[in-house]
């Protein structure tokens, strides 16, 4: 098979393990969480039985609503999967779309879903729509800048933010994994996915009131095929940004290194451990931690911001 | 020599962290906690140098460094204002916490600049590039801490962060101090904390808290 060819076909087996594993992994997040606090839980394929369900109801859509809210599901639907193109999801060589976007234009495709959504949130006069999307606004807007500072502090390391090169620069060796800098970055991007993916202690992913929801209130109007491609592309969007804070930046290895078929289905399982591994300390800081009060929310975004400038600077004077 | 230099900018990078903490936890036990972590962290870094450099005065740091930071402080400050850690949830702060961890990072940034001549002037040290702009940097911290806090048990912590800091820069200019200074160094900790400790006591006793930046106004009203 032609190289291109190859590449293509690789990308869409990407697409694929995020369409197929994304309502997986929200699975075995709710079940961990729920043996953690000593329940029995459903069963880690109940995602995708809520999928099925949903996508064989009606759908209702207010009459008060505009083109923005019947668009919005597909905007949220479709966007994590123009970012798994970009990043280093099974294979740590660039892919055919790979230079077609840095890790900034992965923020921008997910602001571009985030904006939609907010307003399809407030499109349908619900009361607790715009509630909900006012405070995503709130986050979103506290996170970007620390997301860029980010991005810079990684850019400073490796020289681009190019997903692919980033992780190339930190699987170097096991020296430039201790950096100093790479340390920070971590921390301050696992405060980020924290804040951004509306887990705890940011927003609690379990919590049932519709007036102390931050995140999960946006689709409350959402039914039938509706609800289902928001469920279905919010379980995206966390997979994406697991896939970037654990192959590019957290554990760069396990990827595949050459463009065999072999290498490439076997680091399927590779991914999907490093990811349960994670969810494993995921569902222990949700179950540990308390929800914080929503001014609360700035402390906790204004520290990650504060180590992702000591990231830099310790770049910049050239000891770390 | 370079994994113990690549290692010990790990622990740095953690050791800062700690400090940040110390200024950023609302919560009085969280922050003695994360001091406990502060310290051990300054332990780690002492192993992995006296390793690197063939020191045993530096393994003598780090011993004394966790028995008396990580084991004796706790249980003095348990003993002698117990209550205050164990019981209260919440500390006042001056400034905001946004605003203390922005000017926090500006102080990083001041300390690093201001360290750099005096990390190219002994460059016979090879740990020191790291040891001392990261030492700086917690000594600063700790002063922030001690400023911004209004509570005595929080602004001890802040003394003993940048008593920790100085520590952790100096182990890597002078690894070969006597051990009898060490020790005379180390035991002042706990005796510091002991007397701050019984300080706040007696003022919890006679005030009923320890908010000390609330007591100049109690003068002021008479």
């Amino acid at each position: 098979m032609q190289p291109l060819a190859r590449f293509i076909a690789i990308n869409l087996i990407q697409i694929a393990f995020l369409l197929a594993f994304a309502p997986l992994l929200e699975g075995v997040l709710a079940r961990l969480e729920e043996i953690i606090q000593g329940k029995h839980g459903p069963s880690i394929f109940q995602p995708y039985y809520d999928l099925w369900k949903l996508f064989g109801k009606d759908e209702i859509v207010s009459r008060e609503s505009t083109w923005i809210f019947r668009f919005a599901p597909i905007v949220h639907f479709a966007m994590p999967i123009f970012v798994v193109m970009l990043i280093p999801a099974l294979t740590d060589y660039p892919l055919f779309l790979a230079f077609a976007g840095d890790m900034i234009a992965v923020g921008f495709l997910f602001s571009a879903s985030g904006f939609f959504v907010a307003l399809a949130a407030m499109d349908t006069g619900n009361v607790y729509g715009p509630i909900g999307a006012s405070r995503t606004r709130m986050v979103g807007f506290l996170a970007e800048p620390v997301y860029m500072v980010a991005f810079f502090a990684l850019s400073f390391v490796a020289n681009s933010t190019i997903p692919y090169t980033v992780n190339a620069s930190w699987a170097l060796s096991w020296a430039s994994m201790l950096q100093p800098a790479h340390l920070l970055v971590f921390v301050a991007f696992l405060l980020l996915v924290l804040a951004d993916e509306k887990r705890l202690p940011v927003d609690n992913p379990g919590g049932k009131a519709e007036t102390a929801m931050i995140g999960h209130s946006n689709n409350l109007e959402y039914s039938g095929t509706g609800a289902a491609l928001m469920k279905w592309g919010s379980a995206m969007k966390f997979m994406a940004v697991l896939i970037v804070f654990l192959n590019v930046i957290l554990t760069p290895w396990g990827l595949a290194a050459t463009p065999h078929w072999g290498d490439v289905l076997m680091a399927i399982p590779k991914v999907l451990g490093k990811m349960l591994i994670f969810l494993i300390v995921l569902a222990v800081i949700e179950t540990t931690l308390a929800k914080l009060r929503l001014f609360r929310i700035s402390e906790f975004l204004a520290s990650a911001f504060v180590i992702c400038i000591f990231a830099m600077g310790v770049r910049l004077v050239g000891v770390g | 020599m370079d994994t113990a230099i690549a290692l010990n900018g790990f622990i740095a990078a953690l050791f800062v962290l700690f400090s940040l903490g110390v200024i950023v936890q609302r919560q009085m036990l969280s922050t003695l906690y994360l001091f406990m972590l502060h310290a051990v962290a300054l332990t780690a870094s002492a192993i992995v140098l006296g390793f690197a450099l063939g020191s045993v005065h530096l393994f003598w740091v780090a011993a004394i460094t966790f028995t008396t930071k990580v084991i004796a402080v706790p249980l003095v400050l348990r003993y002698s204002a117990g209550s205050e850690i164990y019981e209260r949830r919440e500390v006042d702060q001056v400034l905001t916490i946004p605003t203390s961890v922005l000017i926090a990072a500006v102080l990083a940034l001041i300390a690093w600049i201001v360290a750099q001549p005096l990390v190219q002037a002994i460059t016979d040290r090879p740990f020191a590039a790291m040891n001392l702009p990261t030492g700086l940097i917690a000594v600063f911290f700790g002063a922030f801490t001690v400023a911004v806090r209004r509570e005595a048990v929080a602004q001890l912590m802040g003394i003993l962060v940048m008593e920790s800091g100085a520590f952790f820069a100096s182990i890597a200019i002078v690894n070969e101090l006597s051990i009898i200074a060490e020790v005379a160094a180390a035991v002042d900790v706990p005796i510091a904390a002991l007397v701050i400790g019984l300080l706040i006591r007696s003022i919890h006793h006679v005030t009923g808290m320890t908010r000390v930046g609330l007591l100049a106004e109690l003068k002021e009203r008479r």
